[in-house]
């Protein structure tokens, strides 16, 4: 028997601050930008603060079911921070990061999580999809999104996001294959946070990364250091670049680690190891990126403080609106069903107005 | 235009809209060089190219999902599932999301799309290959779910399939692809949704059916005239939402109804139908509702297809029992 290789791959994995904050090498030009490496650290701090109040508000009963990004901020307000105003974002349900860095408001996030559909009716972000919640079936938006792009000739990426568990669904290789066949203007970001609720990696696959799962389409996989800021805007930049400019899709596994519960509903206490997750803290991205801003003189306690003082404000504002904004009318159920409502429902519209909430 | 099939006539419904809407885009498994399993798509990658007539890999969630993706875009998508009982994996991104996304963004992103499928049985199929499972897309809000019975019904109410600005199942009756041809000018006119097609007047009994088995309605309504009793024929066409006004006129008029279906009886589109008979025009009746449908099992490989689906005799049968009520 005679036996050839006839195909061989690899996955690289990218990281350039390292836990301690310290550049593992050299840097792209944008992070000798101080100015933008502290907007960054307030843009995940600010998403940091945002799901503690949202966690808050769901604790006093003012909130339904909310799924924070701790620990994971790196990964939305990376890849949105790279986003233009043309480009499509197609988020699951832990993708507030990027929602926020692509121009959804905080009062709207919170309207979705609150039970108000016109939560989903970004005033901003005019083409971004709303939240998905049926794991992994937003892969397959993204592809059909870059497909309508690409026929029109337009230079716009698309980017979704999906847990590393939702990599397990049929969708993620469905979505992931033909963006690979058409060559598809497509960003998959993965969130490999290592949980799907209580489900850990190793029983999620026998894969060595999620990466990898894009070599079986034909499409790049790369792996990034999903707690390093600076990593995770770069190597988004570089597939949206591509994206844009027809170069096709890419895969990219964001390594990082859940830090809170899956969503206010879960405890994670009952399947995270304590001491695991211990270490993980000593991983997260914003100290790192903190100690890299002072190592650069960048930063101070007075700046801190400063910005922790704006972004209270700002998140107050956000919810203030939030709570005040009108409840929605029985007639909201019915007016978005249909261009034009159904004669045979027309009559279910008049008793759910007159009834009310009796 | 010379007579066509019902097969025909959705492919000349469907060039129509390649030629005249830019935004019209074809695709799914084997609809492009081959044409189509049943040719509904022949020689439309031809003409309109392969950007617009796309052949797909075989995944149906991922056609579905295409779909969706690229309707919240504003093309104008018409994605074929190669038959109906393959029609459950793409039924996550159907009912999550193309029934939804209207509602949950307000109107902000829509999905005028179609998917079209070839269902019920008849042609002794494989497994798979025969269900009749309209009821289950015509159960979710948002969603419209048309079936022609005819050629020109195929041509008008695909076009306005296509047209229409919220997600329609087009589900074509693939017993009855080629077995009438119908003159059909080729003018892009379409038909109405949401609107019945009274095929016969009648005075006695309103038989109520859709799709395949309005062949078997009409000639039983024929048959039953030779008896004496009058029956009035209904095409329900647009199975939902479902134009109830036009039923209910016709029942008020003659005062007995039988709806007569190819799927199984039970939580059914016929069992609709007749709830609303009796919540809204009870005191017209003259006699119990009569439903003839397939039974409430599998739908059997097709040594038993025969006995499984409903014929002229068993509409007989039932339309002569409810005659019995004076």
């Amino acid at each position: 028997m005679t036996t050839t290789t006839v195909a061989s791959f690899e996955i690289k994995y990218h990281q350039y601050l390292d836990a301690s904050g310290k550049p593992a090498k050299d840097l792209p030009k944008f992070a000798k930008d101080m100015n933008t490496m502290r907007e960054l650290y307030r843009d995940m701090y600010k998403l940091r603060v945002f799901d503690a109040k949202a966690y808050a508000l769901q604790r006093t009963g003012k909130m339904g079911t909310y799924p924070a990004s701790l620990g994971q901020e790196a990964i939305g307000i990376g890849y949105g921070d790279v986003m233009t105003k043309e480009d499509v974002l197609i988020p699951y349900y832990r993708s507030t990061g990027g929602l926020l860095k692509h121009g959804v408001t905080m009062e709207e996030i919170l309207r979705y999580w609150g039970g108000d559909e016109e939560g989903a009716n970004y005033s901003v972000a005019k083409e971004d999809f709303p939240i998905c919640v049926p794991i992994a079936n937003q892969i397959i938006h993204a592809s059909g999104v870059a497909k309508a792009i690409q026929m029109r000739k337009q230079k716009r990426a698309v980017v979704t996001e999906i847990g590393e568990g939702g990599t397990s669904e049929g969708d993620f290789y469905e979505g992931v294959n033909v963006a690979g066949i058409w060559n598809l203007g497509a960003v998959f970001f993965i969130n490999n946070n290592q949980w799907a609720i209580s489900v850990p990696t190793d029983i999620q696959t026998a894969c060595e990364t999620y990466a990898q799962k894009a070599i079986a389409a034909g499409v790049e996989g790369i792996q990034v250091d999903g707690n390093d800021i600076i990593a995770v805007r770069e190597v988004a930049n570089y597939a949206l670049e591509k994206a844009r400019s027809g170069g096709g899709p890419t895969v990219i596994e964001a390594i990082t680690y859940r830090l809170c519960d899956h969503t206010t509903a879960d405890d994670a206490s009952r399947y995270d190891d304590p001491k695991v997750k211990e270490e993980a803290w000593k991983n997260e991205p914003l100290v790192r990126l903190r100690k890299y801003l002072e190592d650069n003189k960048a930063w101070s306690d007075e700046d801190e403080e400063k910005m922790k003082e704006e972004v209270a404000k700002e998140v107050e504002a956000a919810v203030k609106a939030y709570e005040e904004a009108p409840m929605p009318g029985p007639e909201e159920m019915f007016d978005y069903l249909y261009a034009e409502l159904p004669e045979l429902t027309k009559p279910q519209r008049e008793a759910a107005i007159k009834r009310g909430a009796k | 235009m010379a007579a066509i099939t019902l097969i025909e006539a959705v492919n000349a419904a469907m060039a129509y809209e390649l030629e005249h809407d830019q935004d019209v885009v074809l695709f799914g498994e084997d609809v492009g060089k081959n044409g189509g399993v049943f040719r509904a798509t022949d020689g439309l990658q031809k003409k309109y190219g392969k950007d617009r007539v796309i052949d797909t890999p075989l995944a149906e969630s991922m056609i579905a999902g295409l779909a969706v993706g690229m309707a919240a875009q504003g093309m104008k998508p018409i994605a074929e599932m190669q038959f109906m009982g393959f029609i459950f994996p793409a039924v996550d991104q159907i009912f999550c999301h193309a029934a939804r996304m209207r509602h949950r963004t307000r109107g902000r992103i829509t999905q005028p799309l179609v998917i079209r499928a070839p269902f019920g049985g008849g042609i002794h199929a494989p497994e798979h290959h025969s269900e009749s499972t309209e009821a289950l897309f015509s159960h979710i809000p948002g969603l419209k779910v048309v079936i022609p019975s005819n050629p020109s019904r195929a041509y008008g109410l695909m076009l306005a399939a296509i047209r229409d600005p919220d997600p329609v199942i087009f589900l074509e009756p693939k017993r009855v692809y080629r077995i009438v041809k119908h003159e059909v000018e080729d003018n892009g006119e379409e038909y109405p949704l949401e609107a019945c097609f009274v095929d016969r007047e009648g005075s006695d009994i309103t038989l109520i059916s859709w799709g395949a088995m309005m062949h078997e309605t009409l000639q039983a309504a024929e048959k039953l005239a030779a008896e004496g009793i009058d029956a009035e024929v209904i095409d329900v066409a647009t199975v939902s939402p479902i134009d109830m006004d036009t039923i209910l006129e016709s029942v008020e008029k003659t005062g007995r109804a039988c709806i007569i279906q190819e799927a199984p009886k039970s939580g059914s589109v016929g069992s609709e139908i007749a709830a609303e008979i009796a919540e809204k025009a009870v005191l017209s009746l003259l006699a119990p509702i009569g439903r003839v449908s397939g039974y409430d099992t599998v739908m059997p490989y097709y040594r038993l297809e025969k006995q499984y689906m409903p014929n002229v005799d068993r509409i007989l049968d039932e339309v002569r029992t409810i005659m019995e009520y004076k």
